[in-house]
């Protein structure tokens, strides 16, 4: 581990919230991004489910 | 006289078929999620804890575990949705239309990420947050072009022509690509007002290397899935009346 | 084939002089949004000039795209682009063609006036001639990649808008050639590399809008 305590590894020497900020957003960004994408095709599941019940 | 007559692959064809992509698609789906996860986590936690720190930048060239991916993925996704868009135009295949379709949103989010942790980054290495520095514009650009793709997508309600018109689209963005990144890097040298530029990529070691492959192939992995999670749906959504999809097991169950 | 891009050109032609106002507001555009930049910024000549060259290469951008949505919507709407297409010529007749009417139309006239424009920014005098060289190089160009963007827009709602939002980042590369070329010229600099640059992005649009805009048109 190159940092000696979860301190310095939250703060690390100051550039802390500019590295934890930039990975909150990349893995907040993707995972939206993967989520919308799976309820657009859960939606489009139901609707086939539906249009196939309907006839 | 053998007359070799140049066909394309079975694969290929077999891939334009909904029917196969969305079971093919849909048992290589698990595969990428598994790959994405664990290659992303992997790389960000060796990226964020066991790499050294740069003797310039300290801790805050760590960032480029994450913006280097994103906008590497950024210009490749665009360049795969003109591709995609160009196979369905000549060989007339309606999946890959599709396939450019799913590329849309991803490759917008990928792009504003690069822009949001370029800016973040720039603020201890440069002290700004944003520098008119010839990458960070030429992203912004590429940003702007997704968006006119973006809009052009949802204003055709025809999924059809809108899948045609966002292939061409896509070309034509595609080959200006070059031409709007030389005339930015020309147009950043000119008006050298701001005293910084990007610093060169720094000579790094293996285990500062090593991570950046890592959220790379990540990235790929999540863009792979994206694309494969929203390709599946419109089958979906298109292919309804379809008998193949009468008797699946999605539909029916068993 | 070159008859029926004339007798196309001729047309359109017509239905400009029929309706004037239809060529005249994209000029009354540029001169009015020319005219709020000393009002925004401020009125001294050494600001102005400085910006001069920039605020008429944007304002010449703007008044291309807001001509640009009606090339192919009248005819769409009257459904006589559907006969057009039907013509025994490639579909790049038809574009070009349009393009050229569109260029003639909006492009020529922001040229002639551009000397008295700079003049109102104060731009060195030296500088006019480039400024009209590198609009004669640029708005073609600018028509002809707007075309691509007019033909994908045709028949959709708010094509207008989404005109704008598809086509502005390919202007990137014209707008910064063409605007550094004039302030090049005013202080005094050889400009000819602007110029190869201009006319190089012109030949390129030549080469992509028939594929481009042709197609999109037979959606």
């Amino acid at each position: 581990m190159y940092f000696e305590s979860f301190d310095g590894f939250w703060h690390m020497a100051g550039h802390g919230p500019y590295v934890w900020s930039s990975y909150g957003l990349f893995v907040a960004l993707l995972c939206l991004n993967v989520w919308h994408a799976r309820s657009q095709k859960l939606k489009a599941l139901k609707q086939a489910k539906a249009f196939i019940r309907r006839n | 006289m053998t007359q070799s007559i140049w066909r394309m692959p079975r694969w290929f064809h077999q891939m334009g078929s909904p029917k196969w992509f969305y079971d093919f698609g849909g048992s290589l789906q698990p595969w990428f999620a598994i790959a994405a996860f664990a290659l992303l986590t992997w790389g960000m936690v060796w990226g964020l804890a066991f790499a050294p720190a740069d003797y310039q930048q300290g801790n805050s060239f760590r960032i480029m575990y994450v913006h280097v991916p994103a906008a590497l993925l950024s210009q490749s996704v665009f360049l795969g949705m003109a591709v995609a868009g160009a196979v369905g135009i000549i060989w007339k295949i309606k999946v890959a239309f599709m396939v450019a379709r799913s590329c849309i949103a991803i490759g917008a989010t990928f792009t504003a990420i690069a822009l949001l942790t370029g800016a973040i980054w720039g603020k201890p290495t440069w002290g700004a947050y944003w520098v008119w520095d010839a990458r960070l514009t030429s992203t912004l650009v590429l940003l702007f072009l997704y968006a006119g793709v973006m809009a052009l997508n949802q204003a055709i309600t025809d999924r059809q022509i809108a899948g045609k018109a966002t292939a061409i689209l896509a070309i034509v963005g595609t080959i200006n690509i070059p031409i709007i990144k030389y005339s930015v890097e020309w147009w950043n040298t000119l008006h050298q007002s701001s005293s910084f530029t990007l610093t060169a990529k720094p000579s790094m070691p293996a285990d500062m290397y090593l991570p950046l492959l890592l959220t790379v192939l990540g990235s790929y992995c999540v863009f792979v899935l994206v694309i494969l999670i929203r390709t599946r749906a419109q089958i979906l959504q298109t292919q309804s009346g379809a008998n193949w999809l009468m008797q699946h097991r999605d539909i029916t169950g068993a | 084939m070159i008859g029926f891009m004339l007798t196309i050109i001729r047309r359109d032609l017509l239905l400009v002089a029929r309706q004037p106002a239809e060529m005249i507001n994209p000029l009354v555009f540029f001169v009015l949004v020319i005219a709020m930049f000393p009002l925004g910024i401020s009125p001294e000549a050494s600001i102005l000039s400085q910006v001069a060259a920039g605020v008429i290469w944007v304002a010449a951008m703007l008044a291309t795209l807001l001509s640009l949505e009606l090339l192919f919507k009248l005819d769409h709407d009257d459904g006589s682009l559907e006969q057009l297409l039907l013509a025994p010529y490639p579909s790049w007749c038809l574009v070009l063609s349009k393009v050229f009417v569109h260029w003639l139309v909006s492009g020529l006239p922001l040229i002639l006036i551009s000397p008295f424009i700079a003049m109102m920014l104060f731009l060195p005098d030296h500088a006019i001639p480039t400024l009209m060289l590198s609009l004669l190089l640029g708005t073609p160009t600018l028509s002809l990649l707007g075309a691509i963007g007019a033909a994908l827009v045709t028949g959709v709602r708010g094509g207008g808008m989404l005109l704008t939002l598809l086509i502005l980042p390919l202007y990137v590369p014209v707008i910064i050639f063409g605007a550094s070329s004039v302030a090049a010229a005013a202080q005094g600099m050889p400009v000819d590399g602007y110029m190869a640059l201009l006319a190089a992005m012109l030949v390129f649009a030549l080469m992509i809008t028939p594929w481009a805009a042709g197609s999109a048109l037979k959606l």
